[in-house]
């Protein structure tokens, strides 16, 4: 206590200060026209001077650090008992994992009592006196500086770089340092090779049966109903091929059966089957798969961006940041009855690129 | 009464004479209109059918049209068949409230009974699905990690991963699905109601309509276990992180201003 205020003495007594003792300090006090005030007279805390207050605020600390150290010791009670599948309700939380709960509460509690433990000690009873700090220079000091170059110069020397002797081996030296970012360099090939026409085709062709993506049998027009929504994907490509992601990111489609006299697209309706439309479901903004389908009034939604298709109306853009409709899939009738498409798309699927045109 | 004549001029006395009239009129209403119709009994499928016609022609005929036809106001309802009713009337949906983009879920106005009238009686204008036996929608007899898949391919794109619902266009949502009758998510799935798409058994087989309700049994109920505490809507961790940077993050930043904000000082300045 009694140092404490000993020290608040020196560095608090007004503008003579040791404070303001630097070299321009007298200068810069005579050119400005307010003298700088220092700073504030020192308040002490209840802590400083009621030794009662100063106990109770040991006691608090440690009671933190206490249940601190319980809730840790919580932790790993509720981690050796508590098994890994019990369920338990918790209001307002609801229907929650009882180890996960434990774990989180005990654990959070354990690092919030030491926070807090470790910030009011250092508010109420570690040192608060105010202690000014003057800067230093950034350099290193005149004879550090001249020991450092002297023992560089040495090992220049020792190591004969700069001589002109052993002038092989130094240039050797500079061409392997230099040569080693080659090899990321190559790396970068792997970015390509360049996807060529790839993107404009997909697994889709003339005769191939579009399969129900829920029961992975081909589909017969008379399965799709008017209002009904079917996804569906090219029976040629199968999910345990290497390529399939690649494959059914271009090919998945989805079938829709709108009553023909709702088709207001003519060339759409001669596309489709019976008044069954197929139509790819990447959404030609940015990819998602844009299947919200509203039966009633046809239209399709990306849940993206809100973009918009007419499904009754050759997918045309209603409203939202997509380019061009989706494309329409050709489909017709195979000789057993299920359905089939009649050629690929003829505008490739899914985001525009700068080939597409 | 004099004092009453008095105030005849007030110029509140119209409105004090209006609400005596509005609530005399009322009154007399609630006391003398006539009770609630009996009850028919629906045993027989013709009896039913008959009642369900006279329901019909009082509740849903200015829309619908007097044969279920169909008006400019409201769809024909022939071969929508008696899941498509019991779906619209037992959740409240239809009679319509009002015209809007979507019809709500709201208080049932029928009696069960009535709705199987109803049910009997557009059941018979055309063939369509029927309602379907408790069985085909026993969500204990369902698989719910083949539901999960098939939900994630016909169903999340509206009603999100674990059906807590989103918005379409111009008004019109995709329900939230929490503690929805088994049934009804039947109903729904084979008759398409209002903007949502039909899954015909063509389409989705009985089964799989049924895994698609364990599935939401299994994580789309008031019961359903959710070890991580509160969902945040179910969205995944755009909204977890949406939360943690806004109110955790916030939380400690306003802890931090709290300690700085209070001297521990004895004098308080």
């Amino acid at each position: 206590m009694s140092s404490q205020t000993e020290h608040h003495n020196d560095v608090s007594g007004g503008p003579d200060t040791p404070l303001m003792k630097t070299e321009q300090a007298p200068a810069t006090v005579a050119e400005h026209p307010f003298a700088d005030p220092g700073l504030p007279e020192h308040q002490p805390r209840r802590q400083d001077i009621d030794e009662r207050a100063a106990k109770r605020s040991e006691r608090m600390v440690t009671l933190l650090f206490l249940t601190s150290i319980l809730a840790t010791v919580g932790f790993i009670v509720a981690f050796a008992l508590i098994p890994v599948d019990e369920i338990v309700h918790i209001w307002p939380f609801g229907h929650v994992s009882a180890l996960n709960f434990a774990l989180g509460l005990t654990l959070g509690t354990a690092l919030f009592c030491v926070g807090a433990g470790a910030v009011h000690w250092a508010r109420t009873l570690m040192s608060d006196a105010e202690v000014p700090e003057e800067r230093h220079a950034v350099g290193a000091p005149e004879p550090v500086k001249e020991d450092v170059l002297t023992e560089f110069r040495a090992g220049v020397r020792e190591s004969g770089i700069g001589l002109g002797r052993r002038k092989l081996m130094r240039n050797t030296m500079i061409g392997a340092v230099g040569l080693v970012p080659l090899s990321g360099v190559v790396l970068l090939r792997d970015l390509g090779p360049a996807p060529g026409d790839k993107l404009f085709h997909t697994a889709w062709a003339e005769g191939v049966r579009i399969v129900n993506q829920n029961t992975g049998e081909p589909l017969r027009p008379e399965d799709i109903t008017v209002g009904s929504l079917v996804q569906a994907a090219p029976a040629t490509i199968d999910h345990h091929d290497e390529d399939f992601h690649a494959q059914i990111a271009k090919a998945a489609v989805m079938l829709v059966r709108i009553e023909p006299e709702d088709i207001k697209d003519p060339r759409s309706a001669e596309w489709g089957h019976e008044g069954i439309l197929c139509y790819s479901k990447i959404c030609t903004h940015i990819g998602c798969p844009a299947t919200l389908y509203e039966q009633q009034t046809h239209h399709a939604l990306c849940p993206c961006h809100q973009s918009t298709f007419d499904l009754a109306d050759g997918a045309r853009v209603l409203f939202g940041p997509a380019g061009h409709p989706l494309p329409q899939l050709r489909i017709g009738k195979d000789e057993e009855g299920y359905l089939v498409a009649l050629a690929d798309f003829e505008q490739p699927p899914g985001p525009s690129f700068w080939e597409r045109g | 009464m004099k004092k009453l004549s008095a105030r005849r001029r007030h110029p509140l006395a119209a409105l004090v004479v209006l609400l005596f009239a509005l609530a005399a009129t009322g009154g007399l209403y609630a006391a003398l209109a006539p009770a609630g119709e009996a009850q028919a009994d629906a045993s027989e499928t013709s009896i039913a059918v008959e009642e369900g016609k006279k329901l019909y022609l009082v509740g849903c005929a200015t829309c619908h049209g007097s044969e279920g036809q169909g008006t400019s106001d409201g769809p024909s309802l022939v071969g929508v068949g008696a899941a498509a009713v019991d779906f619209q009337v037992a959740t409240g949906r239809m009679p319509l409230q009002q015209p809007g983009p979507q019809a709500p879920e709201k208080p049932v106005v029928y009696t069960e009974d009535q709705i199987a009238q109803l049910a009997a009686y557009v059941a018979s204008l055309g063939p369509g699905p029927a309602i379907p036996a408790e069985e085909e929608y026993d969500p204990q007899a369902g698989d719910p990690a083949v539901g999960g898949e098939l939900f994630r391919l016909n169903c999340s794109q509206c009603h999100n991963f674990t059906g807590q619902g989103g918005a379409l266009t111009d008004g019109k949502y995709a329900p939230d699905l929490t503690d929805v009758d088994p049934r009804f998510v039947y109903e729904a799935m084979l008759t398409g109601p209002q903007a949502m798409p039909a899954f015909p058994d063509t389409v989705l087989s009985p089964e799989n309509k049924r895994d698609i309700i364990a599935w939401l049994d299994a994580v789309n109920t008031e019961k359903a276990p959710n070890p991580g505490g509160f969902q945040l809507g179910g969205y995944g961790p755009v909204s977890e992180g949406l939360f943690a940077w806004t109110f955790g993050i916030g939380a400690l930043i306003a802890a931090a201003v709290w300690i700085g904000a209070h001297t521990a000082k004895a004098k308080k300045s």
